[in-house]
This record gives C-alpha cells, structure tokens and sequence, in this order.
C-alpha cells in the first residue's frame, strides 16, 4: 500500500458554453482522469462556469522555451502584408 | 556576477513595464522564495480560515443562513486550491506546504486564531475579516506573478458574496431586538482591532515590504491598504448604527481620512507567536481533519493504481 500519495497533476480546460473553445483555467491533484474530472467540477464551476471539462496530466504538455521566444515569435513581427489594413481600397468599394 | 547583475537588472525593468512574470521565466531566487512563502501562507489561511465559521454551519439560525455559509465555507477550500497551484507553478511541492502547515512550522493569518462564541460573529467576519481580504486581494489581482495575479481574480469574484452575506447577517441583527442588536455590537469590538491587524505591521516595522513592493509583488503598502479599508467600513458601522470600539476613531477633514487609534503590536505579535485563543485548536483540528481523510486518500491511491495495471495488462494482450 503507497504511504506517500503519488497523485498527479493535471491542467484543467474549460467550455464554458457551447461554441467556445475549452480554457486553460488551472490545475489540480488527483490519482487518475476520474477524480480529475469530479474535482475539476467542484474546484472550476461552482458557479455555472462550464458545461464540459478537459483534464490533462500537466507532465503531457511540451512548452515552448521563453528563452527562444525571439526566433519563434519575432520573425511574425515584420510580416504586416498579413493583415488586411496593409492593403489600400477606395472608400467607394466600401467593407471589403 | 556581472552576467547575474544584468538578469537582475532586466528583470526589474521587464517588471517596471508592468509586464507579468511566468513560471518558466527567469526571476531572481529571492524573488520565487517569497512568493512561495507568501502564496502558501496565504493559501494555508484559506484552509485554517474554514474552521472558525464551520463552528456555525449547523447552529446557522435559518436555512437561507446555512446554504449561504456552506457555499461561503467551501468557496475558501477552494481558494486555498487555487493558491497552492500558482504555488506549485513555483516549484513548490504540495505535499510539503501542507506538511509544514500541519507540523506548525508554516504560518497563517493570526485572524483565523480568534474564536467564534456567537452567531454574530459569522457577520463580522463575512463583514470586516473577507472585507480586509478583499482589500489586499484586490491589490493582489495586479501583483506581477502571473499564476498569482490569476488565481486573485478568481477569488475576487467569489468574495464579494461573502462580505455581502456577513453584512446582510450583521444588519439583520443590528436592526434587530436590543438584545441581537448588542450581539452584533459585542461582534464588532472583538473583531474590529484583529481585522485591522490583518494588514500586517506598519510600514516602518515592515522590513520586507520595501523589496516586495519593488517587485511589485505588493502593490500598495500595508498602511495605505489598512485605511482604505477604514474608510470604507467606518460608514458602512454608521448605516448599522453600530459603533467602532477606537475613541480616538475621528474624519480628519485634512487628510480626507479617517485618524484611529494607536494598534496594539503586542497583541498581534504574541497570537502569531502561538499564544491566541485557539491556535492550538485550529492546528489540532486541521491535524485531525488530515488523519482521518487518510483512507480515503490511500483508496483513490490504490484504485488509481489497479486501474492503470489493468489499462496496462490489456494493452499487452491486444
Ligand atoms: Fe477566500
Ligand atoms: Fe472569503
């Protein structure tokens, strides 16, 4: 028998209705997905915040480095033909 | 050294910008230190801060009274949840924070050592104790911890039922009978000088505040937090036709303030030395509370256990 509790930790995503994506809104302890789950209720929606619940093991996630965020973010910085007010049209053509 | 400095220097600048530090960000090992003390301490309040309102949960006087105390309780469980997470995004190990809060070694707000002898006293904490935690929470919502900042949010939202719920009760009394409306005031002088003690020391005998409030871990200094929350709840006494037990409690037309009285330090350092009224009973019933919830944690162990071995065992087979 474990003396010790080996319970995880798991991150827990929300929907809060339908039409929304889930969201991260923290994390918790628990020994399997099943208690995940029934925490996860009591902990995030004591308040009608949601109608579905996500739980992942926080070990599961790969994050990316905040030490490498420049290469990976910056090169998107000074790529301004992405956005749409980049492009001139006459007032005329109205809302394009 | 010099490279230590510059990390130092670019951290302090990153967090002048206002921009909020996370988990895996570089921050000064002083900086993470004290956020976990500060975070467990505050998340260990949460949790010892069930205990003197759970002495009324059945004794509440209707069932309006009781579901709004069960939710209020079970709201602060869930406060302390949140806090030991952000704590842990720190590095921190839960079980080791809950450990030194069960041996003792692990500190708590001093208010939570006061003991609770008459309903009345479930107003004035609703009323004066979650008020003064509103007030450093609410600063609390803009400290540069992420985890932190967002875990403050949370609770800001839940609280203001309970001040509101612990006013409703103090009102109700305050209007009530003589003797309900003396209930409420001998309710009032208990709590009044511990909840004005919450704020912590005065500035010149803070000596951590300083290095906090650079970091902007600490937004406002603990006098300025203590009256704001004067100034706001001196009125809030009048409206009950209540009285706040400070004689020297006087509007300083000047200061656009209130002025109250000297605060007895004493006090306050000896409860949180261990000698209030009930923090021998609090540790012992968080203890007991611990203990006997230790079946249950060994059964989700070992169901969690055989479930996985046999998750394994068919993936073997198949
Ligand atoms: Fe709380
Ligand atoms: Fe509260």
């Amino acid at each position: 028998m474990s003396t010790k509790d080996n319970w995880k930790i798991w991150e827990v995503f929300i929907r809060s209705r339908n039409g929304l994506s889930h969201k991260h809104v923290g994390s918790l302890h628990a020994p399997d997905a099943e208690m995940a789950i029934k925490n996860a209720r009591d902990v995030y929606t004591r308040r009608s915040e949601g109608i579905s619940i996500w739980v992942i093991p926080s070990d599961a996630v790969t994050a990316s480095s905040p030490d490498e965020s420049e290469p990976l973010f910056t090169p998107a910085d000074d790529k301004v033909y992405r956005h749409p007010t980049f492009y001139e049209i006459p007032d005329e053509i109205g809302h394009m | 050294m010099t490279k230590e400095m510059n990390l130092e220097d670019r951290f302090q600048n990153y967090v002048d910008g206002e921009n909020k530090v996370e988990p895996k960000d570089w921050m000064p090992e002083k900086y993470r230190k004290t956020l976990i003390r500060q975070i467990s301490q505050h998340a260990h309040s949460e949790v010892v801060g069930m205990l003197p309102e759970a002495n009324w949960i059945t004794r509440a006087p209707s069932l309006r009274r009781k579901i709004a105390l069960l939710a209020k309780v079970q709201d602060e469980a869930g406060h302390g949840l949140y806090l030991y997470s952000a704590a842990e995004t720190l590095g921190a190990d839960r079980q080791d924070l809950v450990a030194d809060l069960l041996s003792g070694k692990a500190k708590y707000s001093s208010i939570f050592n006061y003991p609770t002898p008459t309903w009345a006293d479930m107003g004035a904490i609703g009323w004066l104790v979650d008020g003064a935690a509103i007030a450093n929470q609410v600063m609390l919502c803009r400290t540069s911890y992420g985890p932190y900042a967002r875990a403050m949010v949370r609770i800001c939202k839940e609280e203001s039922f309970h001040q509101r719920q612990g006013y409703e009760i103090t009102m109700t009394l305050a209007k009530g009978t003589p003797a309900q409306k003396k209930l409420a005031q001998d309710a009032l002088n208990r709590w009044w000088w511990p909840s004005i003690m919450m704020f912590g020391p005065s500035d010149d005998n803070s000596p951590n505040s300083a290095q906090s409030m650079q970091w902007k871990i600490k937004r406002k200094s603990n006098d300025e937090l203590r009256q704001e929350f004067i100034d706001k709840t001196v009125p809030q006494a009048e409206y009950l036709g209540l009285t706040i037990p400070d004689p020297d409690l006087k509007w300083n037309e000047e200061t656009g303030h209130y002025n109250y009285g000297e605060i007895d330090w004493e006090e306050f350092y000896n409860v949180i030395k261990g000698n209030g009224k009930c923090n021998k009973q609090r540790l012992e019933a968080r203890n007991k509370a611990h203990d006997e919830g230790a079946w249950v944690r060994e059964a989700a162990n070992a169901y969690a256990e055989k479930q996985a071995a046999r998750k394994k065992n068919e993936t073997h087979a198949a």
